[in-house]
């Protein structure tokens, strides 16, 4: 019971980051109608605008300290951060908060960075076949994964969770188990509750805004929408920047989970393409559904039993169970009829 | 099939025989005639060109087509440390396999068409990336990569202490050193392996030109142009779409096999989904649905590859020289985003220039500067013509 329970939640924390990357690609493609290979980039470029605020917060003033000497001779350095200088405790805790703070700062740098994109190169693939929209934002995504390896290197860059969250939390004794039952990393919580609350702000902003209605409506039918006089292509815009922001922000969070390097977002785009087939094209409530799905299932092919039983399943099982569903229902699972039949 | 050749077809494949053959001389003025570099042209041409026999033809995108090449890789090594070294064997045996290996795949994959076959077949390439990693490492010895080994002592008949060779070993071939795979004796590196890898691009190139001109070449044209069309008129397009997927994986695994013949060594990250793209860019890059264009697109890669990352800071510093010391600086600190590490920088902004300005690709480059010169001529003889009346 505990080992499943275990695996529940192992399974969240990954279904999350998959699920909301999931969500934007669903959104961009319901509404442009354009398969985008750089939504993984965004992801990577959130957790790296993580990676450079924390970078910044942690400039350091080097203050030569002539009283004490270190074992060689030298004078001892005395580093602290500009911020903790200048704010005090107020910067030690930005500094300790850096992840959570960066979200802050993604937002508008994502939005902007979202409809520059789309404005800029997207907007001109409308009309062209889905294969040139796959082409072309594959190489924009080589493009900004090897701008991002410029200037921050090849290697993964480890980022700290806030000082509170440090430790694991005891799941197992709120659910009235025994106690150190199930212990599970308190970020790994948050971020599934983090997860949660965006894919709601999103859901909450298309169904009960009027802009948000506008949008679901030129979802349906674009043609009639804009008959009506409103200009849906600048709300579509938005919507992608929307998607990127989300993107975004399921990078800046995942940072302290997995330190990210430049090529994150490929692996996760890969995963995330599988998760939007899976949940059906075009449907939002399906990817959200399929992300989760397929991180608990992903999580429970990792478990030593079934992994005796079948060696290796816990490397294919998402691949292996998309295969089956496109085989089996060909629309998703909650995919609507008439969007991408061919 | 010879007979029905027309004349241009000959034509053409004369001149690509000719120039496939002479390469050694025509491209050393530029630096790439050395074996080496001409081999990856070959194999990579060859790659493209299966690719193309998909793509190109039916408009199917593939994303999954390394596993293919990466199957031919792990045959080919297998049969050097099973059967001989020799190499016939070897790349019979990988062909054949990736060909069994695309009609399972295919047979799945082309079920669904559009992006749901893109995202199936690069879920399959995935699936079979991960379980080359893990699973399978008693056969593809994961990452450290399959290898041939010196030749076990006679009697010996499991692999611990070296390579079976059950051929070589029956006719008692003494190995000196490495193992170098060889065709009858002859060694498979320097210029006989190019000469066979450029043997194995002309046949290739043959048999896809023969299939562009042939009736079935049309069915996938149609197929491509209209298969809502061809579907209502009675024609069941599904065998003719998994005969092409068998072919251009036939393909892949040849260019997997002369890749593991020119270097006895095979590694999982051969059939990662970033290899598979790499493939696609080297056809779109020349002209997807054109028969010189993969050829071309594969070689053009494969040098600037070559050429950009050798270049280094040095390199450059030296180059702009002649420039004064602060703008020397900022120039070179520009360019060098784009050579050496950077390289994959250029090709991922040389590809979206391609698709967004050419997407004909370097061909339909090629034919509006022929097309732009003959205007022009043509504008320049009426111009004489009014001058003469």
């Amino acid at each position: 019971m505990d080992a499943i329970l275990l695996q529940v939640l192992n399974g969240l924390d990954k279904g999350g980051a998959y699920a909301l990357i999931a969500l934007g690609l669903t959104l961009a493609f319901g509404t442009l109608g354009i398969v985008n290979f750089a939504h993984g980039a965004l992801f990577m470029l959130g957790a790296f605008t993580a990676v450079s605020f924390n970078k910044l917060l942690t400039l350091q003033k080097v203050v030569l300290d002539t009283a004490h000497k270190t074992p060689w001779g030298d004078p001892v350095e005395i580093r602290t951060p500009y911020v903790e200088a200048m704010f005090g405790d107020f910067g030690k805790f930005m500094v300790d908060w850096s992840v959570p703070l960066s979200i802050l700062v993604a937002i508008p740098v994502m939005l902007l960075i979202g409809v520059i994109m789309e404005r800029g190169l997207i907007r001109h693939f409308y009309r062209r076949p889905h294969a040139d929209q796959i082409l072309v934002t594959f190489g924009l995504a080589i493009v900004l994964q090897e701008i991002v390896k410029h200037f921050f290197g090849a290697n993964p860059i480890p980022q700290p969770a806030p000082h509170i969250f440090a430790g694991s939390a005891d799941v197992g004794a709120w659910l009235g188990l025994a106690k150190g039952t199930i212990v599970y990393p308190w970020w790994r919580l948050i971020y599934f509750a983090f997860s949660a609350v965006v894919i709601a702000a999103v859901f909450a902003f298309l169904q009960l805004t009027t802009f948000g209605m506008v949008v679901r409506a030129g979802m349906r039918d674009r043609e009639t929408v804009g008959l009506l006089g409103i200009n849906i292509q600048r709300r579509f815009t938005i919507v992608f920047g929307l998607a990127a922001v989300v993107a975004g922000l399921a990078g800046v969070m995942y940072t302290p989970i997995l330190p990210p390097n430049y090529h994150i977002g490929m692996e996760f785009l890969v995963l995330s393409f599988v998760v939007v087939v899976v949940g059906g094209m075009g449907s939002l409530g399906g990817a959200v559904a399929a992300g989760f799905l397929l991180g608990i299932l992903q999580s429970f092919a990792s478990m030593n039993e079934i992994k005796s039983l079948a060696p290796g399943i816990d490397q294919i099982i998402i691949y292996l169970v998309a295969v089956i569903i496109l085989l089996v229902r060909p629309r998703g699972l909650m995919g609507r009829k008439g969007v991408m039949e061919d | 099939m010879f007979a029905k050749t027309a004349r241009g077809d000959w034509l053409l494949f004369a001149i690509f025989t000719a120039v496939v053959l002479a390469a050694p001389i025509l491209f050393a003025p530029i630096g790439a005639g050395y074996p080496d570099l001409l081999q990856k042209f070959a194999i990579y041409g060859l790659f493209a060109i299966g690719f193309n026999i998909l793509f190109g033809l039916t408009g199917y995108l593939s994303f999954g087509h390394a596993a293919f090449l990466g199957v031919g890789s792990y045959a080919t090594v297998w049969m050097f440390k099973l059967l001989s070294m020799n190499v016939l064997p070897a790349v019979v045996v990988s062909v054949v396999l990736a060909g069994l290996f695309a009609l399972l795949i295919g047979y799945v994959s082309l079920r669904r068409s559009g992006i749901y076959f893109s995202i199936l077949t690069l879920a399959f390439a995935e699936m079979s990336y991960k379980l080359a990693y893990s699973v399978l490492t008693p056969i593809t010895n994961g990452e450290t990569g399959l290898q041939v080994r010196n030749l076990a002592k006679a009697g010996v008949v499991n692999f611990q202490h070296g390579d079976l060779r059950i051929l070589d070993r029956a006719f008692g071939v003494v190995e000196h050193g490495v193992p170098m795979s060889n065709l009858f004796g002859i060694k498979m590196s320097g210029w006989p392996g190019f000469y066979f890898c450029a043997a194995a691009l002309i046949i290739g190139f043959f048999i896809a030109m023969r299939i562009s001109r042939s009736s079935f070449g049309m069915m996938l044209r149609a197929i491509k142009s209209n298969q809502n069309r061809l579907n209502y008129t009675g024609v069941n397009t599904r065998p003719y779409l998994l005969a092409a997927f068998v072919i251009s994986g036939m393909y892949a695994g040849m260019a997997g096999a002369l890749l593991a013949v020119t270097d006895p060594l095979a590694g999982a990250e051969r059939m990662q989904w970033t290899a598979s793209g790499e493939v696609v860019l080297m056809t779109i890059m020349g002209g997807a649905g054109t028969l010189l264009g993969p050829v071309l697109g594969a070689s053009v890669i494969k040098y600037f590859e070559n050429i950009f990352s050798a270049i280094n800071e040095n390199v450059l510093h030296q180059v702009f020289s002649w420039l004064p010391q602060g703008v020397q600086d900022v120039v070179v600190s520009i360019l060098s985003l784009f050579v050496g590490e950077g390289w994959h920088l250029t090709l991922g902004l040389l590809f979206m220039l391609i698709v967004i300005f050419l997407p004909g690709g370097l061909m339909e480059g090629l034919g509006r500067i022929v097309s732009l010169f003959k205007r022009g001529k043509a504008a320049s003889d009426a111009a004489q013509n009014g001058q003469e009346a």
